[in-house]
């Protein structure tokens, strides 16, 4: 493309090539649009509604929106950034999340996003679903209590690994899960492995590897050298 | 109906299934629905066989099955007894007649019987609060519950008698048409409307129509002037869709006509006859009485846009339609009105299929139902693209309303400006209104678009004093007593249907609760506001139901309001606030009463955490409660 056009990214202007969305043309200026289920290596999904912007005014995905010349977008403003600290607390208070005791604490993109937009409780009362533990696999195990179905574990294992170990199933907050590929229910009978692309593209800590568990301390890791608005820009 | 299904069983009934359904997995849902009727629920062997035989992903089968109300992934009672829980059943005493049913059966709500012999439980609106209090057993309707009816219920259930034997009059359902104008009382001739519109194309073959100087060969199945001409009559009629949204009908069938065939494709009609909304059962009635004329519809829109397949997607709850509906499609093939060559036109082919949906709201969304059809959960897809251009398989769709089709065929026989005189300018036509609640004669009433709230209360026979008038659902507007003179129709009160009347005895707060809960168990939860959203707002209500609320909830409630209204991912959660907002409005005392206290904010009810403690004893006396906890 010879000719690129702009768009206004809370004023400034984004250069864009045809086809690209909002967040990806942000990105590649180097511009942060908070998200958690888009992953850019992958077809947008549009679930988590992190990335919700103004699109001359009307509210839209940034993940799902197609940049066009002279759009105006407003991203972090300060209505935006609330709803999307509600949004995190919905997402802390649906899940069972004890940061404290996660393995995945400092490498969850859940927890970097919630640091980095400045949410300081859950705010709603917790659900404390019933939600189960995979450990059935001699090499990954899974904790369901903290998916926030993002649905990229899904998308990996199909486009990458070509295997569908995982699909999204059920209905509504008390159904909606991942669902696992074999009679069983359970990862072990499935030919999924650890090197598959799909065990390590979790954002939060459902996907986990064993044995690797506290291989960096916790201070060391992604998000405590730098904050959700540099890693993902710089992924 | 047994309570499992051994290997043996799985390998009789399920082959049969799946070769009628041509081992397709598109056809998912069908091939799931016959199987659990034939073996009483979908056992992870039968999930497994379904998923090997049509090469689908096993996750991916058993995350459809999982999604619809009405498949069951664990077994099931012999017997399944399921209240239709809509307000107005709620009004009519379902819940009393549900817990008389439950004790004369030893039961809890919602878990089986230990013998495996029965379950009862809520389901969302079942399409018949004209004559509620209803139920489906084993997803067959039955209407007009009583006390009596429940004693020989349960007598009939403890003996297992087969659900044939039941007394026929059980299951009679009613068309209560109470005012008829050009739909309801229509006595249409099967083929009518094809012949008319297939002379207007003879008409306009000199290029006089207006717009035939489009493409007309462009990837049409036949050459014909025809199609164009038609069109013309539905620009003429200002035709706008009927499931509550109002958009133009013209608009959508010109895009998908003009929208290009890839290689190998055809374009798509649907009827959605998925009508879930609470409060509206007008589909069921025009797929009773008036199913010719919709069928018509189906067609004549088929020709408009050279299209060749045709689908009806029918609620689960209307499964008693199936085979009647399949009779008049048998029909109208062998008198040539669908098929190969269509009135002997070489070229013109169309058919329609009925297919069931399974107990989810959401599948009304237009791009849900289609997710459905192809054999998948009821997801709203990322918009645009719109089905106009990329539906059913990628191909292009056009999906519309049962009503929408009904007045297509018309306007095809009577041409356009006939119907464009009929309502308001920008609502033209008539209205089917499904009229329930604190009424005399609860039923269909047909107006010309514009009758004034009031003048269909007079209609109806309203003798208690109203204090509402919920319109088009939950999702649609409450329309309080000063305000009964707004009209019907685009320009003020657009609606799918849906008139639910509550004189002044009824607890509007209650009526909203009652729409939080229904909201919250239909989200699809693909997104995050509407899934989590939706339980949250449902929860502060029975907080304050329980007289533990405060200003503090009802600020949270508006909070949420925003939250979903602008980052929803379809309207579902868009609109999900919408009865909350509305009687917060209009009737805030009913929330005040409710409210412990005007400033404080009681986060956790001490005598609440004792309900696991009271179960376990059995105890429920003064003596089991704190005293004076406020």
């Amino acid at each position: 493309m010879d000719e690129q056009g702009t768009f206004l990214l809370d004023g400034e202007a984004i250069p864009f090539t045809p086809g690209q969305t909002v967040i990806q043309a942000a990105k590649a200026a180097g511009r942060y649009i908070p998200h958690l289920c888009w992953h850019p290596d992958f077809a947008p999904h549009g679930s988590c509604k992190l990335c919700t912007v103004k699109v001359n005014g009307r509210f839209g995905s940034a993940c799902t929106t197609a940049a066009a010349a002279g759009m105006n977008v407003d991203n972090r403003t300060p209505e935006l950034d609330d709803k999307r600290r509600t949004l995190l607390q919905l997402l802390f208070v649906e899940g069972n999340h004890f940061c404290p005791s996660c393995e995945k604490s400092g490498d969850c993109l859940l927890q970097a996003t919630a640091y980095e937009l400045g949410m300081m409780s859950p705010h709603f009362d917790h659900f404390f679903p019933d939600r189960p533990v995979d450990a059935s696999h001699p090499d990954v195990m899974l904790d369901f209590n903290r998916c926030i179905m993002c649905a990229l574990c899904v998308q990996a294992s199909h486009e990458v690994d070509g295997k569908n170990v995982f699909a999204m199933g059920g209905r509504g907050m008390r159904g909606r899960r991942v669902i696992i590929n074999s009679e069983s229910g359970r990862l072990g009978d499935t030919d999924f492995a650890a090197t598959d692309r799909a065990a390590s593209v979790c954002p939060v800590g459902v996907i986990l590897k064993k044995r690797i568990g506290f291989a960096v301390p916790i201070g060391r890791r992604t998000y405590d050298k730098a904050p959700a608005s540099a890693v993902e820009v710089a992924k | 109906m047994q309570a499992s299904s051994s290997p043996q069983e799985i390998s009789t009934a399920l082959p049969a299934i799946l070769a009628r359904h041509g081992h397709d997995g598109t056809r998912l849902m069908q091939i799931l629905r016959e199987a659990q009727e034939a073996l009483g629920w979908l056992s992870p062997a039968l999930l497994t066989e379904v998923a090997r035989d049509v090469g689908r992903p096993r996750a991916e089968v058993e995350g459809t099955a999982a999604f619809y109300s009405f498949f069951h992934t664990r077994p099931r009672g012999k017997y399944c007894v399921l209240w239709s829980d809509n307000i107005t059943d709620r009004m009519l005493g379902n819940r009393e007649l549900l817990k008389a049913l439950c004790a004369k059966l030893w039961l809890e709500p919602g878990r089986m019987s230990e013998d495996g012999l029965v379950s009862v439980n809520t389901t969302a609106c079942t399409g018949m609060c004209d004559q509620g209090p209803a139920v489906l057993v084993n997803y067959r309707a039955i209407t007009r519950m009583t006390m009596e009816r429940v004693d020989a219920m349960a007598e009939l259930i403890r003996n297992e008698v087969p659900l044939s034997e039941w007394p026929a009059e059980w299951f009679a359902v009613e068309d209560n048409v109470r005012r008829g104008d050009i739909l309801l009382s229509s006595r249409f001739e099967p083929g009518s409307a094809l012949r008319a519109a297939i002379a207007r194309a003879r008409a306009s073959v000199d290029g006089l129509m207006p717009s035939s100087d489009r493409s007309v060969k462009e990837s049409l199945p036949h050459g014909l002037v025809g199609p164009t001409a038609l069109l013309d009559e539905i620009r003429l009629s200002n035709l706008r869709g009927r499931g509550g949204a109002g958009f133009s009908t013209r608009l959508k069938w010109e895009a998908c006509r003009n929208a290009p065939l890839k290689e190998g494709q055809t374009r798509i009609v649907i009827c959605n006859a998925d009508e879930g909304e609470p409060g509206t059962f007008k589909d069921r009635v025009l797929l009773t009485s008036h199913a010719d004329l919709v069928f018509e519809g189906m067609t004549v829109a088929a020709y408009a846009i050279g299209a060749t397949r045709g689908f009806v997607y029918l609620r689960g709850e209307y499964r008693y339609l199936l085979e009647p509906l399949q009779e008049v499609l048998a029909r109208r093939r062998a008198a040539g009105l669908l098929g190969n060559n269509i009135l002997g036109i070489a070229g013109a082919d169309f058919d329609i299929e009925v297919h069931l949906g399974a107990g989810a709201y959401i599948c009304g969304e237009e791009s849900a139902l289609i997710e459905s059809l192809e054999g998948k959960p009821g997801r709203p897809r990322i918009r645009p693209p719109f089905p106009v251009t990329h539906g059913y398989l990628d191909q292009p769709t056009i999906v519309n309303n049962v009503e929408t089709f009904a007045c297509a065929a018309l306007i095809a026989l009577n041409g356009g400006e006939w119907f464009a005189r009929i309502g308001t300018k920008q609502s033209t036509g008539t209205k089917i209104l499904s009229v329930s609640g604190d009424v005399e004669r609860p039923g269909l009433y047909e107006y010309p678009f514009g009758v004034s709230v009031s003048q269909v209360l007079q209609d109806c026979g309203v003798t208690n004093c109203i204090q509402a008038v919920q319109v088009s659902g939950p999702s649609g507007v409450c329309v309080g007593q000063d305000e009964l003179d707004r009209r019907i129709g685009f320009e003020d009160i657009p609606t799918a249907g849906a008139f639910m009347v509550f004189d002044c005895t009824r607890d509007m707060f209650e009526v909203a609760r009652n729409f939080a809960h229904f909201f919250a168990h239909e989200s699809c939860g693909f997104c995050t506001p509407c899934r989590v959203g939706t339980q949250i707002v449902a929860r502060l209500m029975d907080k304050l139901a329980a007289g533990q609320g405060s200003p503090y909830d009802i600020n949270e409630m508006f909070k949420m309001h925003r939250l979903m209204q602008g980052a929803s991912h379809c309207g579902l959660g868009n609109t999900a606030c919408n009865p909350m907002i509305d009687t917060l409005t209009k009737f805030k005392p009913a929330y005040e009463r409710r409210l412990k206290s005007l400033d404080f904010v009681p986060g956790f009810d001490l005598d609440a955490a004792l309900s696991q403690a009271r179960q376990m004893t059995g105890r429920d006396d003064a003596a089991a409660h704190l005293a004076g906890t406020d």
